[in-house]
């Protein structure tokens, strides 16, 4: 139930995959012989596909490592290519790390960013985008989904507000990307970062779609591959694994996303009913359909975390590593409390996850929390109290 | 979001699973509650005492598995032992008695060694004189005590 940090591959997808790692092993770019020729085919039905995925042309994909690199090279390669008209960058404090601190190295070049706060809910709104543009901005990215709290954001309106301006957007969809619709022109969407590994592909490849006649300065210099825009032989296997998957999101997003909306309402329904004290992190409406995120007060998060081991694979909101807590940021920006971001708990659902494992891990979770409150000195002092505040 | 509990030998699952005295005392001879700011875990630990000797020991604990190991190992150590023995407990005899600990977890037993430092402290506290002047030396944290702040795509 951590579909948020990773996905496994598909058997069709390695079984597309599996012929261009042993016969079909020729470079992309050498199509002077069958073997390159097969490569080069293959790559370009996989940007196909990967175009369809958000309603794009073939041409406008870039195959790049993952989302990481694709967001590295949408906003560096964006930002300096228009350092001429203007310095100044527009992003969310709930960003990934790929988006945050290529930001924060571009304000080592003398680019300035503005990070917008976000509501209690983790949402951007669409006028605070408005009001931080300046004569300066050139460039605004806000990510599609929050891949901790599932927020989904109103990234159509905030495209419109870019466009009307003349400026570009980014949006990270690597969340996003395969569990809801994204149509990069009903978006106004000029950049938009994917991986395939958060989509039943594989790890180490993805993709950036770049509208056409955007200006964007390579990051990677050499051979000249994707029209220069990056550059590195291709990695095929990669590639064709990162079309099937998208191939198949595509084909089973509808289906798929509401049964594991479903699952994780069931999920949602089961907790609360349960146990005492909880509440959801994220947008109650505007989330991905496998995202549920969960503080459970008075339990710790990796002490829950461990009671459910051997049924579910998840993740905290924050986890203490040498006596220096990992707090989330994400939960510390829409104003969680610092003693309940020890209390969260993610779960991404994806496709391996079925009604009864819904049901296994909220009685386990269920009884976790009772035995951890039961050992708790907070639990005890808020219950003598009637309150929630902790005992120091 | 991280964890790092993947590396927990079974000494430490079976107390976190079965932990051993939890609970306290009515009328406690010594009662200690410490914290750890960083990672906002606490144990509250409790002492009968009888003639210079810990006849009981209980423990409430917030915190991750290794913290709640840590109380509960704590508990089963100090029982029986004289209140000048108490004073040589570390840490380290913590996690060694736990079959060790991950690195980045060791600091969870330094709150069972606070504990146990405080709780005798508070022993003084309600009966002065009773107890020799206490060993102020303290015991560094180990590796563990170092800041891992890494972040990854999650
Ligand atoms: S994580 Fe902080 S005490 Fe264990």
């Amino acid at each position: 139930m951590d579909h948020h940090a990773t996905t496994p591959v598909l058997p069709e997808v390695l079984d597309a995959m599996l012929p261009f790692l042993k016969e079909d092993f020729g470079n992309a770019s050498s199509t002077t012989h069958l073997y390159g020729k097969r490569a080069s085919d293959a790559v370009e039905a996989a940007r196909r596909h990967v175009a369809d995925l958000f309603s794009a042309s073939p041409s406008e994909i870039v195959f790049t490592s993952g989302a990481t690199e694709s967001d590295n090279l949408a906003i560096r390669g964006a930002a300096r290519a228009a350092r001429a008209k203007g310095d100044h960058i527009v992003t969310c404090a709930i960003e990934h790390e790929a988006v945050l601190e290529t930001c924060h190295e571009l304000e080592s070049e003398g680019f300035r960013v503005t990070r917008l706060p976000v509501d209690r809910h983790g949402w951007v709104d669409p006028e605070s985008v408005l009001r931080a543009l300046t004569p300066r901005t050139i460039l605004v990215s806000i990510h599609a989904a929050n891949n901790e709290i599932g927020t989904i954001e109103p990234i159509a309106d905030i495209g419109r507000i870019a466009r009307e301006r003349g400026l570009l957007f980014h949006t990270d969809a690597a969340q996003a990307a395969g569990r809801i619709p994204l149509d990069v022109e009903a978006m106004s969407v000029d950049l938009l970062a994917m991986s395939a590994h958060k989509m039943y592909g594989p790890k180490g490849v993805g993709a950036l779609y770049v509208r056409k006649r955007t200006p964007l300065e390579a990051q990677v210099h050499g051979g000249g591959q994707e029209k220069k825009r990056r550059s590195g032989t291709l990695n095929v296997p990669g590639i064709v694994g990162l079309g099937k998957a998208a191939e198949v999101a595509m084909r089973d997003m509808t289906g798929e996303s509401a049964r594991l909306a479903a699952l994780r309402d069931d999920l949602w329904r089961r907790i609360s009913s349960s146990i005492e004290g909880v509440t959801m992190n994220g947008h109650p409406v505007h989330r991905l359909p496998n995202n549920l995120n969960v503080t459970v007060k008075h339990a710790e998060g990796e002490a829950m975390l461990m009671a459910l081991r051997d049924a579910a694979a998840l993740s905290t909101g924050s986890a203490c590593a040498s006596g220096a807590m990992r707090g989330s940021y994400v939960l510390r920006a829409l104003g969680v409390a610092e003693d309940d971001a020890h209390s969260a708990l993610r779960f991404g659902l994806g496709r391996s996850n079925t009604a009864e494992q819904i049901e296994t891990i909220a009685g386990r979770l269920q009884r976790a929390v009772a035995r951890l409150r039961a050992l708790s000195p907070f639990h005890e002092g808020a219950e003598a109290r009637g309150g929630a505040t902790r005992v120091v | 979001m991280s964890s790092s509990y993947a590396d927990y030998g079974e000494i430490v699952l079976d107390h976190y699973e079965n932990p051993r005295n939890v609970g306290e005392f009515e009328q406690p001879d010594a009662v200690a509650l410490v914290g750890n700011p960083a990672c906002g875990d606490q144990m509250k630990m409790s002492l009968r005492i009888r003639d210079g000797v810990v006849e009981e020991a209980r423990f409430k604990a917030f915190g991750c598995g290794a913290a709640i190991a840590a109380s509960s190992m704590t508990t089963t150590l100090i029982r029986g032992m004289k209140l000048e023995d108490l004073e040589k407990i570390t840490n380290r005899t913590v996690a060694e008695a736990l079959g060790g600990l991950p690195p980045a977890k060791l600091h969870c037993s330094v709150l069972a060694e606070e504990a146990i430092r405080e709780a005798l402290a508070d022993y003084r506290r309600r009966a002065p004189g009773r107890l020799a002047a206490p060993d102020r030396s303290r015991v560094p944290m180990g590796p563990g005590s170092t800041d891992q702040t890494g972040a990854e795509r999650k």
